[in-house]
């Protein structure tokens, strides 16, 4: 079997995102930038598989501009064993994410298709579930345990009011939440291993795809401010505050 | 215009988030249809029909909408949506899986989680976990929009008077199967709809501490969260997950017990109207949005809250 994982390089969570002054966009000069956790546990669980057996290569794919490449090659340290990158300076919608993919499944033929649940830059959790209506292909979504047994994967997904089993045929598109796996750390020998691993770069140009955004971003506000809140001493100051000032017991 | 909400139901009555999602719909303007769909959901058809603001209840039932398999689901909003020009549904786990699915298959951009309404084609949704706020317009003929029902009130439950009619399912696709389900018992009220939540996180230290936050609880009328690093520990189940990777509420009154405020944190359950934070370390992110910060050892401070009530 061939797995495909999709890592995006996003904003690193621990950075507090800036809008910039024009409201053009978020300010990313000189920022942190890491792999997606999301995308972390897809790949985590993609070389997991390998190491089972189930899996013989995983190919770790990426849209976006040049720097991406360090991404990719975090995915390669991380063990995967090649990886592709389509260039395009743009910011894509999901939607052309999708149609890439897609293409990029009909050049490699895999078995299984991993993304994470949810890019933390844009938030819009669609990406996996639109490669596989494009793929005709079944979807298994938030999932937080997968086993492949007689050529299905049995998926078990987070939802609303707990855990949901879903069994779906192969090939499938699986997108990771969280809790699929913990991801491993890149060991030294592994970085200085991922820069000799081959990475093919193919210009989006080449692909021919109608990638055109239907959406046009008007302005990016800060989120409104919330009044500051005052410090009580004790419990029963809360609890006289919460009666008599704000009302809510 | 005509706009078509897809339910959220359980097949007897409807789940909170679809009216919320209502009030989305009707800032849009134009006749909203609402498309019930499942196995055996004739009784939430009856429901949905009283709900105020409804013109139609399109009922897909179905031996094939078993589960609500994403393909399915799918499949049937497309063959429903060439008679609409915005089909919604609730940001919730069950929306967010079909929704994308479908704008694929039309050839859509799907917008997610919108929190405002500016017009028929200008919404503002949230990104870098509630960072910052995008306005944005999208050019597509069919607008798939999925709504954070915290940010939208809901409409009254009756009053509503919609015609029921009945549409064909779409064949079962056969991609997937529905194995099971299994939910976190609890006889306290949901977290998504309640109108007090009380939160514990690393700082409970375990799963039985957590009866502290129970019982307090049980007097509110209030439902239990958690943080990520409190459900990863393992001391609650993962949908009391309170966040960016879990449900993102908005109570009258939400109380942060040992939780440090991570960003992650904040994107869940800063809109909440009051917020009271109880913490030991004067220093930590939480107060920052906290109208009632208390700096204590919870181990003190709850059982005293507790007895206050
Ligand atoms: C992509 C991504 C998504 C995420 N999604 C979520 C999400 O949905 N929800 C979420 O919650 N997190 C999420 N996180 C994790 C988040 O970044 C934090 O790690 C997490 O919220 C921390 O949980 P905590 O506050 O319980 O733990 P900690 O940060 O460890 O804080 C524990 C707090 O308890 C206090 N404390 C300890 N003992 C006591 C005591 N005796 N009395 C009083 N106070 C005490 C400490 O002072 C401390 O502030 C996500 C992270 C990432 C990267
Ligand atoms: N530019 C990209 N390159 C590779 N994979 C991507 C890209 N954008 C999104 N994905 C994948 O799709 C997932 C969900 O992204 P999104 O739908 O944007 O929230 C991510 O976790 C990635 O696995």
């Amino acid at each position: 079997m061939k797995v495909l994982v999709g890592v995006k390089r996003v904003l690193d969570p621990q950075v507090k995102a800036r809008v910039k002054a024009d409201k053009s966009g978020i300010d990313l000069t000189n920022a942190k930038m890491t792999m997606n956790p999301f995308c972390e546990n897809a790949v985590e669980e993609a070389i997991r598989l390998r190491e089972a057996g189930t899996v013989e290569e995983v190919v770790a794919l990426s849209i976006g501009a040049a720097k991406s490449e360090e991404t990719l090659r975090n995915a390669l340290a991380l063990g995967a064993d090649r990886a592709i990158l389509v260039l395009t300076d743009d910011v894509l919608e999901p939607l052309a994410i999708a149609k890439i993919i897609k293409a990029m499944v009909e050049k490699e033929n895999p078995d299984l298709v991993l993304v994470g649940k949810q890019a933390i830059d844009d938030e819009c959790n669609q990406t996996g579930q639109m490669v596989s209506a494009l793929l005709g292909w079944p979807q298994a979504t938030f999932a937080s345990k997968l086993e492949i047994v007689d050529g299905t994967a049995q998926v078990t997904r987070e939802v609303d009011s707990g855990l949901e089993t879903i069994n779906v045929n192969m090939p499938a598109v699986i997108s990771a939440d969280l809790r699929l796996n913990e991801p491993r750390y890149a060991s030294l020998p592994n970085v200085m291993k991922a820069k000799r691993k081959p990475l093919e770069k193919i210009d989006i140009s080449d692909l021919g795809l109608d990638t055109a955004n239907r959406m046009t971003t008007l302005e990016v506000m800060e989120p409104p401010a919330r009044a500051s809140g005052v410090m009580v001493e004790n419990v029963a100051e809360l609890v006289e505050k919460l009666r008599n000032e704000a009302k809510v017991i | 215009m005509s706009i078509l909400v897809i339910a959220e139901h359980d097949n007897a009555s409807i789940v909170g988030a679809t009216l919320h999602t209502v009030t989305a719909a009707q800032q849009m303007g134009g006749d909203i249809d609402l498309l019930i769909a499942g196995n055996g959901c004739s009784v939430a058809a009856q429901a949905a029909a009283q709900i105020s603001g409804v013109n139609r209840v399109l009922l897909a039932d179905d031996i094939s909408l078993e589960g609500l398999l994403a393909e399915n689901v799918a499949n049937l909003v497309v063959s429903l949506a060439g008679n609409y020009s915005h089909v919604l549904t609730a940001a919730t786990t069950f929306g967010k899986n079909f929704m994308p699915r479908a704008a694929a298959l039309l050839d859509v951009s799907q917008i997610s989680e919108i929190s405002e309404v500016i017009s028929a084609d200008t919404f503002v949704r949230p990104v870098y976990a509630g960072n910052a706020m995008a306005k944005v317009q999208s050019s597509d003929s069919i607008k798939l929009i999925t709504v954070r029902i915290t940010k939208f009130d809901a409409v009254a439950e009756t009053g509503g008077s919609a015609t029921i009619e009945a549409v064909d399912a779409v064949a079962d696709s056969g991609l997937s199967r529905f194995v099971g389900v299994s939910s976190s018992e609890s006889e306290r009220v949901e977290l998504t709809s309640a109108a007090i939540v009380i939160s514990g996180g690393r700082g409970m230290q375990n799963g039985e501490n957590f009866h502290m936050l129970e019982s307090v609880a049980d007097k509110l009328g209030a439902a239990v969260g958690a943080s990520r690093a409190a459900v990863d520990a393992g001391f609650v189940p993962n949908d009391y997950q309170v966040g960016q990777t879990g449900k993102v509420i908005a109570p009258e009154l939400y109380i942060a017990v040992g939780i440090s405020g991570a960003i992650q944190h904040l994107a869940g359950m800063k809109d909440s109207k009051t917020i009271v934070a109880i913490n030991k370390d004067s220093e930590a992110p939480i107060f920052q949005v906290a109208d009632y910060g208390l700096v204590a050892d919870l181990f003190v401070a709850v059982p005293e809250l507790d007895k206050a009530l």
